[in-house]
Protein backbone atom coordinates (compact mmCIF):
# COMPACT_ATOMS: atom_id res chain seq x y z
CA UNK A 1 0.00 0.00 0.00
CA UNK A 2 1.42 3.38 -1.20
CA UNK A 3 0.18 6.79 -0.47
CA UNK A 4 0.49 8.07 -3.82
CA UNK A 5 -1.98 7.58 -6.66
CA UNK A 6 -5.34 6.84 -5.69
CA UNK A 7 -5.30 3.31 -6.65
CA UNK A 8 -1.96 3.32 -4.93
CA UNK A 9 -3.88 3.72 -1.12
CA UNK A 10 -6.61 0.90 -1.74
CA UNK A 11 -4.77 -2.21 -3.42
CA UNK A 12 -4.45 -4.77 -1.66
CA UNK A 13 -6.94 -3.65 1.22
CA UNK A 14 -9.85 -6.27 0.66
CA UNK A 15 -9.70 -9.09 3.03
CA UNK A 16 -7.88 -11.48 0.93
CA UNK A 17 -5.38 -8.74 -0.55
CA UNK A 18 -5.90 -9.73 -3.79
CA UNK A 19 -8.72 -11.12 -6.23
CA UNK A 20 -8.26 -10.00 -10.23
CA UNK A 21 -5.36 -12.30 -10.51
CA UNK A 22 -7.36 -15.53 -9.26
CA UNK A 23 -10.40 -14.60 -11.16
CA UNK A 24 -8.59 -14.38 -14.48
CA UNK A 25 -7.00 -17.71 -13.64
CA UNK A 26 -9.88 -19.28 -12.59
CA UNK A 27 -11.31 -18.27 -16.12
CA UNK A 28 -8.60 -19.39 -18.01
CA UNK A 29 -8.31 -22.54 -16.44
CA UNK A 30 -12.08 -23.11 -17.30
CA UNK A 31 -11.48 -22.19 -21.07
CA UNK A 32 -8.37 -24.75 -20.86
CA UNK A 33 -11.19 -27.48 -19.00
CA UNK A 34 -13.42 -26.99 -21.62
CA UNK A 35 -10.93 -28.32 -24.19
CA UNK A 36 -9.44 -30.83 -22.64
CA UNK A 37 -12.75 -32.53 -21.25
CA UNK A 38 -14.54 -32.41 -24.45
CA UNK A 39 -11.20 -34.55 -26.24
CA UNK A 40 -10.92 -36.49 -23.37
CA UNK A 41 -14.61 -37.39 -23.78
CA UNK A 42 -14.22 -38.05 -27.45
CA UNK A 43 -11.42 -39.87 -27.25
CA UNK A 44 -13.20 -41.86 -24.59
CA UNK A 45 -15.67 -42.93 -26.61
CA UNK A 46 -13.64 -43.69 -29.80
CA UNK A 47 -11.77 -45.73 -27.36
CA UNK A 48 -14.29 -48.06 -27.35
CA UNK A 49 -11.49 -51.11 -26.01
CA UNK A 50 -10.57 -50.62 -22.40
CA UNK A 51 -8.15 -53.04 -22.42
CA UNK A 52 -4.76 -52.49 -20.72
CA UNK A 53 -2.71 -53.25 -24.76
CA UNK A 54 -5.57 -50.85 -26.34
CA UNK A 55 -5.25 -47.56 -23.91
CA UNK A 56 -1.84 -47.82 -23.11
CA UNK A 57 -0.64 -48.41 -26.70
CA UNK A 58 -3.68 -44.91 -26.68
CA UNK A 59 -1.81 -42.48 -24.50
CA UNK A 60 1.74 -43.48 -25.20
CA UNK A 61 1.54 -41.44 -28.73
CA UNK A 62 2.14 -37.97 -28.46
CA UNK A 63 -0.88 -37.01 -29.87
CA UNK A 64 -2.90 -38.45 -26.75
CA UNK A 65 0.04 -38.18 -24.09
CA UNK A 66 0.64 -34.21 -24.52
CA UNK A 67 -3.19 -33.12 -23.86
CA UNK A 68 -3.43 -35.48 -20.91
CA UNK A 69 -0.35 -33.77 -19.45
CA UNK A 70 -2.48 -30.27 -20.76
CA UNK A 71 -5.82 -32.03 -18.83
CA UNK A 72 -3.75 -32.96 -15.75
CA UNK A 73 -2.35 -29.36 -15.59
CA UNK A 74 -5.60 -27.59 -16.24
CA UNK A 75 -8.09 -29.56 -13.70
CA UNK A 76 -5.90 -29.44 -11.16
CA UNK A 77 -5.02 -26.16 -10.60
CA UNK A 78 -9.12 -25.24 -11.50
CA UNK A 79 -10.02 -27.33 -9.07
CA UNK A 80 -7.52 -26.20 -6.61
CA UNK A 81 -8.85 -22.40 -7.36
CA UNK A 82 -12.02 -23.34 -6.96
CA UNK A 83 -11.51 -25.52 -3.28
CA UNK A 84 -9.56 -22.12 -2.51
CA UNK A 85 -12.84 -20.17 -2.55
CA UNK A 86 -15.04 -22.98 -0.50
CA UNK A 87 -12.23 -23.09 2.15
CA UNK A 88 -12.17 -19.27 2.02
CA UNK A 89 -15.84 -19.17 2.53
CA UNK A 90 -16.47 -21.39 4.83
CA UNK A 91 -13.48 -21.53 7.58
CA UNK A 92 -14.19 -18.86 9.46
CA UNK A 93 -10.68 -19.14 11.56
CA UNK A 94 -7.66 -18.22 10.23
CA UNK A 95 -5.24 -20.31 11.12
CA UNK A 96 -7.67 -23.54 10.39
CA UNK A 97 -7.76 -21.62 6.60
CA UNK A 98 -4.05 -21.34 6.39
CA UNK A 99 -3.74 -24.60 7.09
CA UNK A 100 -5.96 -26.22 4.60
CA UNK A 101 -5.26 -23.71 1.78
CA UNK A 102 -1.40 -25.57 2.39
CA UNK A 103 -2.60 -28.53 2.18
CA UNK A 104 -4.78 -28.27 -0.92
CA UNK A 105 -1.88 -26.71 -2.59
CA UNK A 106 0.61 -29.75 -1.98
CA UNK A 107 -2.23 -32.27 -2.80
CA UNK A 108 -2.94 -30.30 -6.05
CA UNK A 109 0.75 -29.76 -7.10
CA UNK A 110 1.36 -33.72 -5.87
CA UNK A 111 -1.56 -34.58 -7.98
CA UNK A 112 -0.52 -32.88 -10.93
CA UNK A 113 2.75 -34.37 -10.62
CA UNK A 114 1.92 -38.10 -10.03
CA UNK A 115 -0.38 -37.60 -12.86
CA UNK A 116 2.30 -36.12 -15.31
CA UNK A 117 4.62 -38.40 -14.27
CA UNK A 118 2.39 -41.34 -14.80
CA UNK A 119 1.60 -40.19 -18.33
CA UNK A 120 5.77 -39.54 -19.31
CA UNK A 121 6.01 -42.91 -18.27
CA UNK A 122 3.91 -44.50 -20.53
CA UNK A 123 4.87 -42.20 -23.20
CA UNK A 124 8.73 -43.07 -22.32
CA UNK A 125 7.79 -47.02 -22.79
CA UNK A 126 9.60 -47.68 -19.10
CA UNK A 127 6.31 -48.99 -17.91
CA UNK A 128 6.66 -52.12 -15.31
CA UNK B 1 -49.00 -6.19 -14.91
CA UNK B 2 -51.19 -4.74 -12.11
CA UNK B 3 -49.57 -2.73 -9.39
CA UNK B 4 -50.08 -5.67 -6.91
CA UNK B 5 -48.76 -8.05 -8.82
CA UNK B 6 -45.66 -5.64 -9.76
CA UNK B 7 -45.06 -5.62 -6.42
CA UNK B 8 -44.53 -9.59 -5.91
CA UNK B 9 -42.80 -9.53 -8.74
CA UNK B 10 -39.66 -7.29 -7.58
CA UNK B 11 -36.25 -9.47 -7.15
CA UNK B 12 -35.40 -10.56 -3.91
CA UNK B 13 -32.06 -10.67 -2.19
CA UNK B 14 -31.51 -12.87 0.10
CA UNK B 15 -31.45 -10.95 3.03
CA UNK B 16 -31.01 -12.72 6.48
CA UNK B 17 -34.43 -14.63 6.80
CA UNK B 18 -36.59 -12.99 3.78
CA UNK B 19 -35.15 -15.10 0.67
CA UNK B 20 -36.89 -17.66 -1.05
CA UNK B 21 -35.32 -20.46 -3.54
CA UNK B 22 -34.86 -19.56 -6.90
CA UNK B 23 -33.55 -21.07 -9.96
CA UNK B 24 -30.58 -18.61 -10.07
CA UNK B 25 -29.67 -19.96 -6.35
CA UNK B 26 -29.76 -23.69 -6.99
CA UNK B 27 -27.76 -23.33 -10.09
CA UNK B 28 -25.05 -21.36 -8.22
CA UNK B 29 -24.78 -23.92 -5.22
CA UNK B 30 -24.77 -26.54 -7.93
CA UNK B 31 -21.67 -24.90 -9.52
CA UNK B 32 -20.05 -25.06 -5.93
CA UNK B 33 -21.20 -28.86 -5.07
CA UNK B 34 -20.51 -30.31 -8.37
CA UNK B 35 -17.25 -28.44 -8.75
CA UNK B 36 -16.54 -29.59 -5.22
CA UNK B 37 -17.26 -33.15 -6.02
CA UNK B 38 -15.23 -33.45 -9.28
CA UNK B 39 -11.87 -31.91 -7.27
CA UNK B 40 -12.52 -34.34 -4.43
CA UNK B 41 -13.72 -37.75 -6.51
CA UNK B 42 -12.73 -37.13 -9.87
CA UNK B 43 -9.33 -35.76 -9.94
CA UNK B 44 -8.51 -39.32 -7.54
CA UNK B 45 -10.28 -41.14 -10.06
CA UNK B 46 -8.10 -39.28 -12.71
CA UNK B 47 -5.25 -40.30 -10.92
CA UNK B 48 -5.67 -43.67 -9.91
CA UNK B 49 -6.38 -44.22 -14.15
CA UNK B 50 -3.43 -42.66 -15.14
CA UNK B 51 -0.79 -44.27 -12.28
CA UNK B 52 -2.75 -48.00 -12.75
CA UNK B 53 -2.02 -47.93 -16.58
CA UNK B 54 1.79 -46.37 -15.76
CA UNK B 55 1.80 -49.41 -13.28
CA UNK B 56 1.10 -52.36 -15.85
CA UNK B 57 -1.59 -54.41 -16.50
CA UNK B 58 -2.48 -55.83 -13.16
CA UNK B 59 -3.20 -52.36 -11.41
CA UNK B 60 -5.03 -51.68 -14.60
CA UNK B 61 -6.99 -54.62 -14.15
CA UNK B 62 -8.09 -53.75 -10.73
CA UNK B 63 -8.94 -50.15 -11.94
CA UNK B 64 -10.89 -51.18 -14.76
CA UNK B 65 -12.38 -54.27 -12.44
CA UNK B 66 -13.57 -51.50 -10.00
CA UNK B 67 -14.79 -49.30 -12.21
CA UNK B 68 -17.41 -51.63 -13.99
CA UNK B 69 -18.15 -53.02 -10.71
CA UNK B 70 -22.10 -51.24 -10.00
CA UNK B 71 -20.29 -48.80 -7.16
CA UNK B 72 -18.02 -48.22 -9.91
CA UNK B 73 -20.95 -47.29 -13.21
CA UNK B 74 -23.01 -45.15 -10.32
CA UNK B 75 -20.00 -42.95 -9.61
CA UNK B 76 -19.19 -42.60 -13.12
CA UNK B 77 -22.82 -41.91 -14.06
CA UNK B 78 -22.91 -39.47 -10.93
CA UNK B 79 -18.88 -37.85 -12.12
CA UNK B 80 -20.76 -37.23 -15.74
CA UNK B 81 -23.65 -35.58 -14.46
CA UNK B 82 -21.78 -32.97 -11.98
CA UNK B 83 -19.24 -32.51 -15.45
CA UNK B 84 -22.09 -31.58 -17.13
CA UNK B 85 -23.69 -29.94 -14.72
CA UNK B 86 -20.53 -27.88 -13.90
CA UNK B 87 -19.75 -27.23 -17.57
CA UNK B 88 -23.18 -25.61 -18.34
CA UNK B 89 -23.28 -24.09 -15.38
CA UNK B 90 -19.94 -22.36 -16.38
CA UNK B 91 -20.81 -21.95 -19.92
CA UNK B 92 -23.63 -19.48 -17.67
CA UNK B 93 -20.70 -17.77 -16.11
CA UNK B 94 -18.57 -17.09 -19.14
CA UNK B 95 -22.03 -15.15 -20.67
CA UNK B 96 -22.52 -13.38 -17.34
CA UNK B 97 -19.00 -12.32 -16.78
CA UNK B 98 -19.02 -10.67 -20.70
CA UNK B 99 -21.89 -8.47 -18.96
CA UNK B 100 -24.69 -10.34 -20.82
CA UNK B 101 -27.83 -12.18 -19.20
CA UNK B 102 -28.76 -10.65 -16.54
CA UNK B 103 -32.62 -9.63 -17.86
CA UNK B 104 -34.38 -11.41 -15.17
CA UNK B 105 -36.32 -13.62 -17.43
CA UNK B 106 -33.18 -14.18 -19.55
CA UNK B 107 -31.63 -14.76 -16.43
CA UNK B 108 -34.13 -17.09 -14.94
CA UNK B 109 -34.03 -18.88 -18.13
CA UNK B 110 -30.80 -20.46 -18.40
CA UNK B 111 -30.41 -20.78 -14.61
CA UNK B 112 -33.38 -23.33 -15.41
CA UNK B 113 -32.52 -24.56 -18.90
CA UNK B 114 -28.52 -25.06 -17.69
CA UNK B 115 -29.18 -28.17 -15.46
CA UNK B 116 -31.85 -28.99 -17.55
CA UNK B 117 -29.23 -29.62 -20.38
CA UNK B 118 -26.82 -31.09 -17.60
CA UNK B 119 -29.22 -34.27 -17.31
CA UNK B 120 -29.80 -34.52 -21.17
CA UNK B 121 -26.57 -34.82 -22.00
CA UNK B 122 -25.52 -37.31 -19.05
CA UNK B 123 -28.56 -39.53 -20.69
CA UNK B 124 -27.61 -38.81 -23.78
CA UNK B 125 -23.56 -40.01 -22.86
CA UNK B 126 -24.53 -43.09 -20.85
CA UNK B 127 -27.57 -44.24 -23.16
CA UNK B 128 -24.44 -44.17 -25.70
CA UNK B 129 -22.05 -46.18 -23.87
CA UNK B 130 -24.86 -48.92 -22.53
CA UNK B 131 -26.62 -49.37 -25.63
CA UNK B 132 -23.57 -49.18 -28.08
Amino acid sequence: MGNGTSIGRVRGLGPSHEGAHHWLLQRTTAAGNLVVIIWLLASFLMLGDFSYANVSAWLAQPIAAVPMVLLSISLFWHARLGLQVVIEDYMVDAGTKFALITALNLVAIGGAAFAIFSVATLAFGVQG
Amino acid sequence: MSQRDHHSARPLSPHLQIWRWGPHMLVSILHRVTGSALSLVGLPLLVWFLGSLASGPEAFATFTFWMGSPLGIFVLIGLSWALFNHMMSGLRHFVLDIGAGYDLDVNRFWSVASPLIAVALTVALWSYVLLA
